[in-house]
């Protein structure tokens, strides 16, 4: 397992593309959520999605899991096709990381429990070993005193730190974070978007939808507007959220900051 | 500074509230417990008066009858536990598949929702004690090889056929119960389907139908006493049954029927205390 050890090497914008979109398409009956997405995220590069509600970021980000199946274009993730119905998507899934809005721990598993599931069930992992890595997993996310606690007894941003620490502690190549902090409390919401920055400066290569546009700004190296199921445009924050040059971008933008 | 709890005396108010609730209750309990008794003494004197009750007495009540008869039908009674107990298990296995098969989705799947449909369909449909005249008359004399042709292992047969049309259901309801979410969150873990149903869905699933499986069991307990009808398995009923036979007093039966509350009632009081239990930390929490 040398999934831990390779992760977040590489310098943003590195040449390594994990995973790279081109003409997906997605459409829930005569809904068109995606209309032809492309783009592109390289190791260790952060990119932030930004879209009102409904303009795809969720459906996005589990087309790219595999938890949806496209209607057509093709996603590639570490050089593989996985977009071909030959592919095992439960392997696919295991290499990624998905963390949900509305955390969904499993509530009849201690904290410890919900972060070693998936490394003894899906990575093999030995019980021993995988409570000692969870344990640590904890421990960087602060909560290693809460290991024995049941979900339901912990705040909304603690357990959107367990969920986020579940998803990491298989070491996945890629991070994919769906309104993380959507369902906090303001006052809860600081402690995950600290998480998220330390970890994007350990190099874990994330894609992240948010409403949160000071924290687009401060982590991301990419900022990918999506609007009528396109990517309207994409850039550097400072171009982007800073001097947007679509109409659309702007409206968009002008309405979350009212 | 927090103030300790020792520090707090209650106020004069307080006091007053809680000498005015004492007074409720000692008061609701006179009440209830006078009433119990007046209804009781009413029907209990009805009974009594009747013209036809020194007739009922000795049939039904006749306490060395009892007396002679509680062995045998206590015997009995061990068979009724020994045929709930092994039947349990094979209702537990065989409904837990069923709801799987229900609750399966996609279009490869499809014969199997539709297995599990019939079976619940025609299980439900039929009354038990059909099912075990069929059954246990039946089944010996299809003379399978490999299959007992004991009316035990038939009578058992029909209980779990039956139950299990039943309990499947409770567990439909209780795998259905379980939030989408968490089959996601599953699955994006890289857990398969067959691993996100073991370790996600079924333990909470599991979790919420307990209080409602333990009613079917307490049920199972007296339907147990059914396979008397196929006159050769002696639990406590065809005990019973032989008892009365000799000289055609009644009492075993209210023996019988004594014991089988002795049974039940500690069960449906081990029901109600889990299902309050399971309130207090509340099935459904995080959705």
């Amino acid at each position: 397992m040398s999934d831990t050890d390779d992760r977040g090497t590489g310098s943003p914008h590195g040449d390594v593309k994990v995973l790279e979109m081109s003409g997906v398409r997605k459409a829930f009956g005569p809904n068109v959520v995606l209309n032809g997405v492309d783009f592109t995220v390289s190791r260790g590069e952060c990119v932030v999605l930004i879209g009102a509600s409904g303009s795809g970021k969720s459906t996005l980000l589990r087309c790219a899991n595999l938890l949806e199946t496209v209607d057509d274009g093709v996603i590639t993730f570490e050089g593989d096709d996985i977009t071909d119905p030959r592919v095992n998507g439960d392997e696919v899934r295991a290499r990624m990381g998905l963390v949900f809005q509305a955390y969904n721990l499993f509530p009849h598993l201690t904290v410890l429990g919900n972060v070693t599931l998936a490394l003894r069930k899906v990575h093999g992992v030995e019980a021993t070993e995988a409570e000692q890595r969870g344990l640590a997993m904890l421990d960087r996310v602060g909560l290693a005193e809460k290991a024995r606690s049941r979900p339901d007894d912990l705040s909304g941003g603690q357990q959107q730190r367990v969920a986020i620490a579940r998803a990491l502690v298989t070491g996945p190549r890629l991070m994919l974070l769906d309104e993380v902090t959507s369902a906090l409390d303001p006052e809860l919401v600081g402690e995950v978007l600290d998480l998220l920055s330390d970890l994007k400066g350990e190099g874990v290569t994330m894609v992240l939808n948010t409403h949160e546009m000071g924290f687009a700004r401060e982590v991301a190296d990419t900022v990918c507007f999506l609007h009528d199921g396109v990517i309207h445009e994409s850039g550097t924050p400072a171009q982007v959220i800073g001097d947007p040059q679509q109409e659309r971008t702007r409206a968009f933008l002008s309405r979350i900051r009212a | 500074m927090r103030t300790e709890v020792k520090d707090w005396q209650p106020s004069a108010i307080q006091l007053e509230r809680e000498s005015f609730r004492r007074r409720q209750a000692a008061r609701s309990t006179a009440v209830a417990a006078a009433s119990t008794l007046l209804v009781l003494g009413v029907v209990g004197g009805l009974v009594v008066s009747s013209p036809g009750w020194e007739r009922v007495h000795e049939t039904y009540f006749d306490a060395g009858k009892a007396v002679d008869a509680f062995p045998a039908v206590l015997a009995g009674l061990w068979v009724n536990v020994k045929i709930m107990v092994i039947s349990a298990i094979a209702i537990v296995m065989l409904s837990l598949t069923i709801a799987v098969m229900r609750t399966t989705r996609g279009p490869i799947a499809f014969p199997l929702r539709l297995l599990g449909t019939v079976y619940v369909d025609v299980f439900r449909g039929l009354p038990l004690l059909l099912v075990i005249f069929l059954l246990g008359f039946g089944g010996p004399a299809l003379d399978l090889s490999g299959l007992p042709r004991s009316a035990l292992f038939w009578g058992c047969a029909s209980l779990v056929l039956s139950y299990s049309a039943y309990v499947a259901e409770v567990f439909r309801a209780g795998i259905e119960s379980v939030h989408q979410s968490q089959r996601l969150a599953g699955r994006a873990l890289g857990l398969t389907y067959a691993q996100t149903l073991r370790h996600v869905v079924l333990p909470q699933a599991w979790r919420r139908v307990l209080p409602a499986l333990m009613n079917d069991l307490v049920s199972l307990q007296k339907d147990s006493g059914l396979i008397a009808v196929l006159g050769t398995v002696i639990d406590a009923i065809r005990a019973a049954q032989i008892e009365t036979a000799k000289d055609f007093n009644y009492t075993p039966y209210v023996v019988a029927g004594f014991l089988f509350i002795c049974l039940t009632v500690p069960m449906a009081r081990l029901t109600d205390w889990y299902a309050r239990k399971q309130g207090f930390h509340g099935a459904g929490s995080l959705m």
